[in-house]
């Protein structure tokens, strides 16, 4: 018998995830929010298989405060996992119920029925009443109690069918997105931000700002935010840019180029903690090997938005950030107002691949809002307030301790890691939305923090291999004090870590002179592990893999997400010369039963070109006032050009749960691009990004 | 200083009272309702906001409304509706070619300008192309599926 879910546990009632609307649709509720990884397709396929309704009979409501579910932030691929299910059980039961209800009504048998689109049908024939004439009777806040079995695999109709996505129409014909939002007497509003937690507002001067403007505008200053308010976005967007080069700040962050490097993060005071088996015994041969990466910005494509209304003592916003509860208790907790007084509501925006501004732009537009009761007010970020401010995901150091066998192979393994948070969403951790810095009173310090391993990890995120080892533990430095804020941002510590675990496998492979291929599979029993690692084998015809050294090189990479999600296999092939040209990528991946099979395509797809565009091109500088690549010119991104032939192949693996499948690929894709290069060149670059100038200093070498 | 200005947007002649330095962006969403042309970076390097200019795809974020009086705009939602999807729109649904979406209108719209010019091009051509526009979700390769495919469509309609 099914159990309660995760999500089921935290919201019991079942008209928090379904109600029978009039219109003759089903509204199923989710506390997952659609961010372009195609989420509320799956839900609602996964709704219509257990009501057996049409996806056209199913309305998504996602992040909704007040009537939806509350599942905190739609993160770390768990929307499935948790979400997914949640919908699953409670369909399958409303379905049941409904079903005896009906019966009832029929004078029939449970079993004589049958649902089609909606409408029960008797022993096959129609019989005049459907889910939406007895909704009436049925009483769904009562709790869910799992005990309705879902339908088995060989009854879906629409579980495992690639369902287009219900959200891509609009954005191909120019609406869909909360930016485009507009609501009646609408005012615009750009924020001037506080340059550090710790900076004070001197001096301001308003008359050079409305001079600039070039228009009637307010002016919302709380201590130390101030916001540019008018009809006119334009006019605001101009007193924003005046401002920030008029302001007189006491106390503003100043950083050093230094500082943005991995080598500087790992030099600072640590908080240690020891994850995993005992420390080894010193006497087996003992291999290691240090790898990098720098700070990285999300990047999303539009700064964050969002839109708030005071009015009749409720604060009403329209956010696209991760999770509308905790945005709610944030914002409530921020302003000093009771969670009934707040009301968040997600609308669609851009792509943000984990911990953007979403959630400060939101408070943002919550002060002005306060300030200017009865006017909505969208607020929106500047281009520069976006890479600037949002928070970046931790530069860090990963070196890979193996002891080896007397045939080379390993035995103990450590994952050492030095890195800042992987986990300062607002609410976690004593986290704090941006402005609440710049309030009178500001939040007080946070403790040391990082998500734990049991719950996917921050920075150790997949730091333990996969591999058959035998002891294998995490010696992690958590660093606290760095002077930028930084939090998820999609695959978290697993990049890095899935680039040095696989390239020293890389490493010990060629100190035997085994195949890199082979090498792991000696290692490896874990049977959906072999078969991604077979498959993607089979699919980059990888025996054909020459000795390396000419320039051009094929490399692997595997891992199994948070070593508890989706498997993914990579095999990228480069050409190098100055510069690394990635031409092929292949990748395997075992998701389990697929919800939607094109959907988890697109997704991995785009994670395998996000971790591209990682591991040869992004990195963030700092420079005297802080971060210093504000555009998109200082912060290169992966481009049309550069993209490979990408083929991604799901293997069969329906016996299993639904697995999130979002962001497993981006470790396996930096590390098969690490091992190609290595392949290509005839010797490691522990270090991204890989950029000419590390090919060069390396081919110098 | 406000002066009148006389656009052409998707056909439709319109008499604008703005001032002259407004953005081509900020005209189309916020006086116009177009809300399809979107807001990036406002530094001409994403390619979110693109437009048609007299039939040149070209940034609109910070091209001055003063120098477009006469011009012809075309945006994306003068490239089809949904009832009446362009063959570029069917090819990107076909081809379910987009996550987040948010760059869409502009790759659009560049790939209009483009197959305009070049009916049948290679997937190389098409990314040279469209290396202007930026798409941080990595639909790349769909996008590029869904271009060629749209350009076989339009030959075919065109024979």
């Amino acid at each position: 018998m099914p159990a309660l879910t995760f999500s089921l546990k935290d919201n019991p009632r079942l008209d928090r995830w379904l109600r029978f609307q009039d219109d003759h649709t089903v509204r199923i509720g989710t506390g997952k929010v659609e961010l372009g990884q195609g989420v509320l397709t799956a839900l609602a396929q996964i709704a219509a298989e257990e009501l057996d309704l049409r996806i056209d009979q199913v309305r998504m409501m996602s992040g909704n405060s007040v009537e939806g579910p509350g599942e905190g932030y739609t993160a770390s691929s768990w929307s499935i996992e948790h979400s997914g299910a949640a919908i699953r059980l409670v369909a399958a039961e409303v379905r049941a119920l409904a079903l005896a209800r009906a019966a009832l009504r029929l004078n029939a048998a449970p079993d004589e029925l049958t649902v089609a689109d909606g409408a029960f049908l008797k022993n096959g024939a129609p019989s005049g009443i459907d889910y939406w004439s007895i909704a009436g009777e049925l009483d769904l806040s009562a709790e869910a109690t799992g005990t309705v079995a879902p339908k088995p695999q060989s009854a879906h109709r629409f579980v495992g069918r690639s369902v287009p996505r219900l959200d891509l129409p609009a954005k191909l014909t120019g609406s869909g997105f909360l930016q485009d939002m507009v609501l009646p007497g609408m005012l615009h509003a750009r924020t001037l931000r506080q340059p550090g937690p710790g900076a004070a507002l001197l001096q301001l001067d308003e008359t050079i700002i409305r001079r600039r403007s070039g228009a009637d505008i307010g002016i919302v200053r709380l201590n130390n935010f101030v916001a540019f308010v008018g009809t006119d976005e334009t006019a605001v967007r101009a007193a924003a840019v005046a401002a920030t080069e008029c302001a007189v700040w006491d106390n503003a962050l100043n950083l050093s180029p230094e500082q943005a490097t991995p080598d500087w993060v790992a030099s600072q005071p640590s908080d240690d903690r020891l994850m995993g088996d005992p420390p080894p015994a010193l006497s087996t041969d003992r291999v290691c090997a240090r790898f990098t990466r720098p700070f990285l910005s999300h990047g999303s494509i539009a700064p964050s938005c969002a839109i708030a209304l005071y009015r009749d003592g409720i604060l009403t916003v329209w956010s696209h950030a991760q999770g509308m509860h905790p945005l709610r208790e944030n914002i409530a907790r921020t302003v000093g107002v009771s969670l009934d007084a707040v009301a968040c509501h997600h609308v669609q925006g851009a792509g943000c691949y984990g911990h953007n501004g979403a959630d400060d732009a939101a408070l943002d537009a919550a002060l002005v809002a306060l300030a200017l009761p009865d006017q909505p007010i969208r607020l929106m970020w500047r281009r520069e307030e976006e890479f600037g401010y949002e928070p970046l995901s931790s530069a860090m150091t990963v070196t890979v301790h193996a002891g080896l066998d007397p045939a080379g192979r390993p035995v103990d393994w450590t994952t050492e890691i030095w890195s800042a948070t992987h986990g300062q969403r607002p609410g976690v951790g004593g986290a704090s939305l941006l402005a609440a810095h710049a309030m009178k009173t500001p939040p007080p310090e946070r403790k040391p923090f990082d998500i734990p391993l049991e719950r996917g990890g921050g920075a150790v995120r997949n730091g333990i291999p996969l591999y058959d080892i035998g002891p294998k533990r995490i010696e992690l430095h958590l660093i606290h004090d760095v002077p930028v804020r930084t939090s998820s941002l999609r695959g978290l510590g697993a990049t890095l870590n899935v680039f040095a675990i696989e390239g020293l496998l890389d490493d010990l492979a060629a100190r035997v002179g085994e195949d890199p291929l082979a090498y792991r599979l000696a290692i490896l029993s874990d049977p959906r592990a072999r078969r991604v690692l077979e498959k993607v084998a089979a699919m980059a015809n990888w025996s054909s893999r020459d000795a390396g050294g000419g320039g051009s090189g094929l490399g692997v990479g595997l891992a199994r997400y948070k070593n508890s999600s989706a498997y993914a296999a990579v095999v990228a092939a480069v050409d190098v010369d100055e510069a690394v040209r990635i031409t092929d990528v292949w990748c395997a991946v075992d998701a389990g039963l697929a919800i939607n099979p094109d959907g988890i395509l697109n997704q991995i797809e785009g994670n395998i070109v996000q971790a591209i565009s990682w591991t040869l091109m992004e990195e963030v500088r700092f420079g005297p006032k802080g971060v210093a690549t504000l555009d998109w010119d200082s912060y290169p991104v992966i481009r049309f050009s550069q993209i490979p032939e990408i083929r991604v192949e799901l293997v069969e693996a329906s016996e299993y749960p639904p697995l999130g499948v979002g962001e497993c690929a981006g470790g396996p894709t930096a590390a098969a691009i690490g091992n190609a290069v290595a392949h290509a060149l005839g010797t490691r670059i522990h270090h991204m990004p890989m950029t000419r100038d590390r090919i060069m200093t390396a081919l110098m070498a | 200083m406000n002066e009148c200005l006389t656009l052409n947007v998707n056909g439709q002649a319109h008499e604008l009272d703005v001032p002259s330095t407004a953005p081509l962006l900020d005209v189309l969403r916020n006086h116009l309702g177009l809300k399809g042309s979107r807001y990036g970076c406002g530094l001409e390097q994403c390619g979110a906001c693109m437009v048609l200019i007299d039939g040149v795809a070209a940034y609109s974020c910070s091209r001055e409304i003063g120098t477009l009086s006469g011009c012809t705009i075309t945006t994306v939602e003068g490239l089809g509706s949904a009832d009446a999807l362009h063959p570029l729109q069917q090819a990107f649904l076909d081809e379910q070619a987009g996550q987040c979406g948010y760059c869409l209108s502009g790759i659009l719209i560049a790939a209009k300008a483009f197959l305009d010019h070049n009916p049948d091009p290679t997937r190389a051509d098409i990314a040279a192309a469209l290396d202007a526009n930026l798409c941080r979700c990595g639909s790349h390769p769909r996008i590029l599926r869904a271009v060629l495919k749209a350009a076989a469509d339009m030959r075919e309609k065109v024979a």
